[in-house]
């Protein structure tokens, strides 16, 4: 059992928790992810991302988007309640530049959504291992951003906000500055993580360029061991199951429109759990 | 009673519930013996002095013996026999293949000139098993708490895994007095006997009155613990004072048929489609959260157990037509003769000498059909097995909106990839001594699956017994 140690409601229904888990604090690296369960008897076991660990605390940070029958009834639990499951670290932990031999660089972390939240361990990460940094978060409003202080510690001046609404930042899709970014040159690595939507158009924006872009996948998934095949993807024309061979592919071989599509697979069961279900936004971690 | 009178007692059938009922419903297809049935049936044994059908048990139970008891109406005597070898025989009773094993070498069956009126040795057993936990309630009773306990040893063991493997080789190490906890992946215990094998065939209560007796007995299950991921088992041995360790993880890593299409919108593997239903209770849509592929038309393909389990599944999700397509013809099929009689009673449509060469979608990458092709046999292959031929020009499309993979596991390698020094074969299964079961890491043991490639419950229940005789032998040579 996993205690809920603290809750904030960081947009209109994004929530941050911290969960008292000592032994995947301890072992958890950046880009790693856990699976959890709000109701053991009836409920469904979901991956969410690890966006933060304090390993004195033993403490991990989770954010979600509440949109599914699982992340409502997680946004209605409170400090003090316990979580039945909570399950990880899972998943191969991101390979940072500059600390396995290749030199650091620089590298375009690109955050859409909630993808920020998986982003700032990341960026943290690469930041300490040398590399020069830039973020680009994009929203649909300012209203929806998330981290964006955590993001200016770690990125400075190379921190670029984009809006659909141009609320805040610049009017546009996170695809323009990348665009512009891979064009002026001197960047070694592209890393996104946001909708699929969003992963797709930024792979297909660095292909051209031939920039090393990572993506981080959030399929379904049951047991995150390998075990059941749910959450497997194409990768180059190779089946690649994502809990155990990701969750971070090469983005420009990954199969997107099958993705995508196995993603939506349960799409009538989930509008009942929910009328309005955002499409959009049912990739983000 | 002479041989004779007993080779004219007529073969007690198991009584069931009704084919087209039963393929509708979740609930327990064989319905048990009575105690008359139980004791008819035991009457039959010949108590040959060689014992033939005990060779034919991996865990060698006294056969003879228990019948003999069961034959006079002592079922608790009977029990008390099994439980000598034996650390599961509800669960035994109802999932081995006895007509590979026990009741292959039966005399009766042999004298009669058909193996099918072999003495229902598997019945038998299973009748003696649920009389003892219907008396106690339901509540945990088994071999464990009734066996006696030695003396604490000080002694700790790190299980990995809740299987058939690990629960025996658990409760053989608790009985020996040693400290043992238990880490379990899923969020509840019992391994492929709850995430694999449908309800309609083993009831969950039955698993469950067996992980209990296992806590009665001092074992820990640590629950929601991936060994490699949440904790590196070497870490068991040298952070946290563990004196040996058990990995009894399973095969768990399910294989494809590397066929085009097998990434579409209703494609599973049979993992995937029975954890649904079994662990996840996807098809009670009242209270339970995690969804299911409404499919009407569903194409199994495999012909094992598990493909057996998940076509009858399918027709308990709501199916109208499930074919079931297997590439060689139904005598090499190594699924238990009851669960092929089973489905075929049911409805499934056997499709053999048949294979899938492609899953069709549509636009939306959704599966609308799937490319079969035809085979005929020739020459036996490595296995003893007659091998399958393609027939060229066969091809022909199956109307189906659902296909289920069901050709069996590979070793999932997440023990083995995060554990520096651990031995694993070319099929990636761990390396084992085969008197021990020890790895090529000291004292870290394993069975199961995991070695043995996908195999049996009972097979599983004797690597983790000999395995524990293993821990048992290691920790006292050790000075």
């Amino acid at each position: 059992m996993n205690e809920i140690l603290e809750k904030k409601q960081l947009s209109e229904n994004v929530f941050g928790m911290t969960i008292s888990a000592p032994l995947i604090a301890n072992e958890r690296k950046a880009g790693q992810f856990i699976i959890l369960m709000v109701d053991e008897d009836a409920g469904e076991r979901i991956p969410l991302t690890i966006a933060d660990a304090d390993k004195e605390r033993g403490t991990i940070s989770i954010i979600f988007q509440a949109i599914g029958a699982t992340t409502l009834k997680l946004s209605k639990k409170n400090v003090g309640d316990y979580l039945p499951a909570v399950l990880g670290p899972l998943g191969k932990p991101t390979d940072i530049r500059g600390e396995n031999g290749e030199k650091p660089g620089h590298v375009v972390c690109v955050g859409g959504g909630i993808g920020v939240a998986p982003m700032h361990p990341i960026s943290q990460a690469l930041k300490a291992a040398g590399n020069r940094v830039t973020i680009i978060m994009g929203a649909r409003n300012k209203d929806l951003f998330i981290l964006e202080d955590r993001m200016r510690e770690i990125a400075g001046n190379d921190l670029i906000l984009m809006t659909d609404d141009g609320s805040s930042g610049r009017k546009g899709l996170v695809t323009e500055p990348l665009k512009e970014l891979c064009e002026s040159g001197g960047i070694d690595e592209v890393i996104a993580i946001g909708p699929p939507i969003m992963m797709k158009f930024c792979s297909l924006t660095t292909k051209p360029f031939n920039i090393k872009t990572t993506v981080s996948l959030n399929t379904v998934m049951i047991d995150g061991t390998g075990m059941c095949g749910g959450c497997r993807v194409s990768v180059g024309g190779e089946t690649k199951f994502v809990c155990v061979d990701g969750p971070e592919f090469d983005g420009h071989k990954v199969d997107w429109d099958l993705m995508m599509r196995r993603m939506s697979a349960y799409k009538p069961q989930e509008a009942v759990a929910r009328e309005h279900t955002c499409n959009l936004y049912k990739g983000i971690k | 009673m002479t041989p004779k009178e007993r080779m004219a007692i007529a073969p007690q059938a198991m009584p069931e519930q009704d084919p087209l009922i039963r393929a509708r419903n979740m609930n327990e297809v064989a319905l048990g013996y009575t105690a008359e049935m139980a004791k008819t049936e035991a009457s039959r044994c010949l108590q040959c002095p060689t014992k033939p059908c005990m060779k034919g048990c991996p865990v060698a139970i006294n056969i003879p013996g228990f019948l003999a008891k069961a034959s006079e109406g002592d079922f608790e005597g009977a029990l008390k026999i099994i439980r000598e070898t034996s650390l599961l025989p509800a669960v035994c009773g109802r999932v081995c293949p006895q007509e590979k094993q026990c009741q292959k070498f039966c005399t009766m069956g042999k004298a009669l000139g058909d193996i099918d009126k072999a003495v229902a040795i598997g019945r038998i057993e299973r009748f003696c098993a649920d009389l003892a936990r219907e008396k106690a309630n339901n509540n945990a009773l088994s071999a464990a708490i009734h066996t006696p306990k030695a003396a604490p040893t000080g002694k700790r063991i790190a299980i990995i895994g809740s299987g058939p493997a690990s629960i025996t080789c658990a409760a053989d190490c608790a009985r020996a007095g040693h400290d043992v906890t238990m880490f379990e992946a899923f969020h509840k215990a019992g391994g492929v006997l709850v995430y694999g094998i449908p309800e309609f065939r083993l009831p969950k209560a039955i698993v469950q009155s067996e992980i209990d007796a296992l806590k009665e007995l001092g074992v820990k299950i640590e629950l929601n613990y991936v060994v490699g991921r949440t904790r590196k088992l070497k870490d068991f041995i040298e952070k946290d004072g563990f004196d040996a360790v058990f990995i009894g993880s399973g095969a768990g890593l399910p294989k494809f048929m590397n066929i085009e299409g097998e990434n579409l919108v209703g494609v599973f593997s049979a993992n995937e489609y029975l954890t649904r239903a079994n662990l996840m209770k996807a098809y009670d849509e009242k209270g339970h959260d995690t969804p299911y592929w409404h499919g009407k038309k569903v194409a199994v393909l495999g012909g094992g157990n598990v493909a057996m389990d998940a076509s009858r599944m399918a027709l308990r999700l709501g199916a109208d037509k499930v074919y079931l397509i297997y590439r060689r013809s139904e005598a090499e099929m190594p699924a238990r003769k009851e669960e092929v009689h089973h489905a075929k009673e049911e409805g499934v449509e056997f499709l053999t000498l048949q294979n899938a060469k492609r899953v069709l979608g549509n636009d939306d990458g959704v599966v609308i059909g799937l490319e079969c092709h035809k085979f005929e046999l020739g020459e036996p292959d490595a296995s003893g097995r007659r091998s399958p031929i393609a027939i060229e020009g066969s091809e022909f499309i199956l109307d189906i909106d659902t296909v289920v993979v069901a050709v069996g596991n590979a070793s999932n390698p997440l023990i083995p990839s995060t554990t520096e020094g651990l031995e694993i074969d070319k099929r990636g299964n761990i390396v084992v001594n085969s008197e021990t079961n020890m790895t090529s890491i000291p004292g870290v043991f394993a069975g199961g699956d995991i070695v043995l490639g996908a195999a049996t419950v009972i097979l599983a229940m004797g690597e983790g017994r000999r395995a524990a005789k293993g821990i048992n032998d290691y920790l006292f040579k050790r000075p």
